[in-house]
């Protein structure tokens, strides 16, 4: 299961989460990951703040309210999943349902991890992040964000657009739905010439010599 | 003449494969380091039938999940811990990279064992599916945690598609005050710049302070970057750097060590670099430092009191504040030092080489722990754990009412290796790196210190200033 499903444009329910530095271990707490696989981890996610201590499910979470628990977006305070660089954390909100977060700022390895899931990380201003959350909550959630991948563009409920950015090339991957490795194997020539160069120049960075070749890749490339 | 480079422009530079443009390049990866929790990646791999690269640049340990107690094996009270060992071990084998399994007398967990064997080296970029993997720093490598998928691509390729971070530089001026540790300066960083403060940067840390420090404390110090946000943080290599690396079981021989040698003093900053940030950091204002809430940013100095959120700047980190001091039980103006404790943790990447187990045990040696309180030690690895025994450290520990542990991530990993965690409500005094909720046990308070303040604080029972035992 690779969940990397093209993402161009999504208008969805929004849900506003209003925490600072919100750590990986709180999207998905260690007790939650434990089988070795890449998906079915949505039961998993916000575990200990989405239930209380005695299994229930806690109401006055955000996620357990009405129209939020069918939330596509995630709004979120700064430094949003800071913390592992365990990727089940993308995973957890991928399976959830989460295609979009929107963020002042991410933990950077969540980042990288997001985009190669189909999950959206985009970073806005604070300020305008607790516009858009100000915006919805003032609807009761009862109004949809639209996220714009191909004009790098947030819609607030009230109408207002907010421009954001994606390197290009994390954009193209998103939008095609693009298998990293194969979009890499592209430049297989260029990772050869570089190694033999690189074997010369430092080779105690290797242990004994060697030299790439096409062949090293496997039959993909 | 060219431009003065930044260490961070030298090492970049040196592994450009292809530029993609918008700051996006595809490098190359010196070293990829994986553990148990990353499994998963051999499995992909060999589904999708593509071969790793480079089986000699990629190597695997066990860390996570497997227990800390002596005569441990795969089973672990995690469920499915032993799973997720038997696949590394099936997977590391079949693809014929190299692997410290269990009962290897290397094992340890990552950050602590890498530079031990020599595998991380100065200006390499070194790569784990573990964010703490910015230890690495400490010997001048630039390197960070990255993910599954990542990995993945690493193993097929032996490149990353990354975007180049922000420059930062961090000086440490001035001498450190007596009974002030590593530990304590990178706390007092994250304090004083935000747990999101290096966010899109990384840090070169420098200065008189830093330059004074060991390898070991300035592994403590680049093992927290991750705690600043920062992609990576690290130290220019200096003549301590090639006397920690020189003979060790994986680092340059002969004529190569000579080479190597040359090329990483050449890494440092020139003089007149531009970076994107500068902090200073005057040591005199350092005191010992304990964590009051639940982000490494909420930190004060051993005498100070707990701050009010209403004199926080935003509405935003008011909230923040209130809902930590709500969690962690303790209150506006509270002095920590005195606040009780039930349990103590020595161990983890940031605080478990052998210069933090002499520090803690020049505290402990002749003393014991209070009455009924839980403590536990955990060397980062087979190698100190030798040392450590060799100086008699463990006597110290076990005599003072330590538990004596192998090596692992133990209490520190979320949910905790082996399946372990604190009792539910335990204040936990702990020479780890994250106190977030629930990270070491269900509703568990972790405050972080350095060894030294835990061993003080596990004596008296209560957090307690290190100096009175100086």
């Amino acid at each position: 299961m690779t969940g990397r499903k093209p993402f161009r444009r999504l208008e969805a329910v929004a849900a506003p989460l209003r925490r600072l530095n919100v750590d990986t271990d709180a999207i998905i707490p260690g007790t939650q990951l434990l089988k070795v696989a890449k998906g079915g981890f949505g039961q998993g996610l916000f575990y200990n703040w989405r239930y209380r201590e005695d299994g229930s499910k806690d109401p006055e979470f955000i996620l357990n309210r009405e129209p939020y628990r069918h939330a596509e977006v995630l709004l979120a305070g700064h430094n949003f999943a800071c913390g592992s660089s365990r990727e089940v954390a993308a995973w957890a909100l991928r399976d959830y349902g989460f295609r979009c977060v929107i963020a002042p700022s991410f933990g950077n390895i969540f980042y990288s991890n997001a985009l190669k899931n189909g999950l959206l990380p985009v970073m806005l201003d604070e300020d305008d992040v607790d516009a858009v959350a100000d915006e919805v909550e003032a609807r009761q959630g009862a109004c949809r964000v639209i996220i714009d991948l191909v004009e790098k563009v947030v819609v607030s409920p009230g109408g207002r657009q907010l421009a954001f950015n994606v390197p290009d090339i994390y954009r193209q991957a998103m939008m095609d739905a693009l298998d990293p490795i194969s979009a890499t194997l592209r430049y297989r020539d260029d990772i050869i010439a570089f190694q033999n160069r690189d074997r010369r120049l430092r080779p105690w960075a290797y242990f004994g010599e060697r030299t790439l070749s096409a062949a090293d890749f496997g039959a993909e490339a | 003449m060219s431009a003065p480079r930044t260490m961070l422009d030298k090492i970049w530079a040196g592994h450009v494969v292809r530029d993609f443009g918008d700051n996006t390049w595809l490098i190359h990866v010196d070293r990829a380091f994986l553990h148990e929790l990353a499994a998963i990646a051999f499995r992909s791999l060999s589904d999708a039938d593509r071969p790793i690269l480079s089986p000699e640049l990629t190597f695997a340990t066990v860390d996570h999940l497997l227990d800390t107690f002596p005569g441990r094996g795969d089973e672990t009270l995690i469920p499915n811990g032993a799973d997720f060992i038997r696949q590394l071990r099936a997977g590391a084998r079949a693809a014929g990279v190299n692997f410290f399994d269990i009962d290897d007398p290397e094992q340890g967990i990552v950050h602590v064992m890498a530079p031990e064997q020599g595998i991380a080296l100065p200006g390499t970029i070194f790569v784990c599916c573990d964010s703490h993997t910015s230890t690495i720093g400490g010997i001048g490598a630039m390197a960070w945690g990255i993910g599954t998928t990542d990995i993945e691509h690493v193993m097929a390729t032996g490149c990353l598609v990354q975007t180049k971070p922000r420059s930062m530089r961090v000086r440490f001026e001035g001498n450190r005050l007596p009974g002030v540790t590593a530990k304590d300066m990178i706390l007092y960083l994250i304090g004083m710049i935000s747990a999101d403060g290096g966010n899109g940067y990384a840090i070169e840390y420098g200065g008189e302070a830093i330059e004074a420090l060991s390898i070991e404390e300035r592994l403590t110090i680049c093992n927290m970057s991750i705690e600043l946000s920062a992609r990576a943080g690290f130290v220019a290599p200096d003549a301590k750097t090639l006397d920690f690396l020189r003979g060790r079981p994986f680092a340059p021989q002969g004529q190569q060590w000579d080479a190597a040698a040359r090329a990483w003093l050449d890494l440092r900053s020139d003089p007149d670099a531009q970076f994107d940030r500068e902090v200073v950091v005057d040591c005199a204002h350092i005191l010992p430092r304990v964590s009051w809430g639940t982000s490494p940013e909420h930190v004060i100095g051993i005498g100070e009191r707990v701050p009010d959120p209403d004199k926080a700047e935003t509405p935003r980190e008011q909230a923040s504040m209130r809902r930590a001091q709500s969690y962690m039980q303790v209150a506006p103006g509270e002095e920590l030092a005195g606040l009780p404790i039930d349990a103590v943790f020595i161990g983890s990447c940031t605080n478990s080489r052998i210069s933090d187990l002499r520090e803690a045990a020049s505290i402990l040696k002749g003393r014991h722990v209070a009455p009924g309180l839980m403590a536990i030690c955990s060397p980062g690895s087979g190698a100190t754990k030798r040392q450590a025994e060799a100086e008699g450290l463990d006597r110290i520990f076990i005599d003072a009412g330590f538990q004596w542990r192998e090596p692992g991530c133990s209490l520190c990993m979320s949910g905790g290796a082996g399946g372990e965690a604190f009792p539910e409500h335990a204040r936990v005094l702990s020479s780890t790196n994250r106190n977030f909720e629930n990270r070491q046990g269900r509703n568990v308070r972790s405050h972080l210190s350095s060894p030294a303040t835990v061993a003080a604080s596990a004596v008296a029972g209560r957090i307690t200033d290190p100096r009175t035992y100086l």
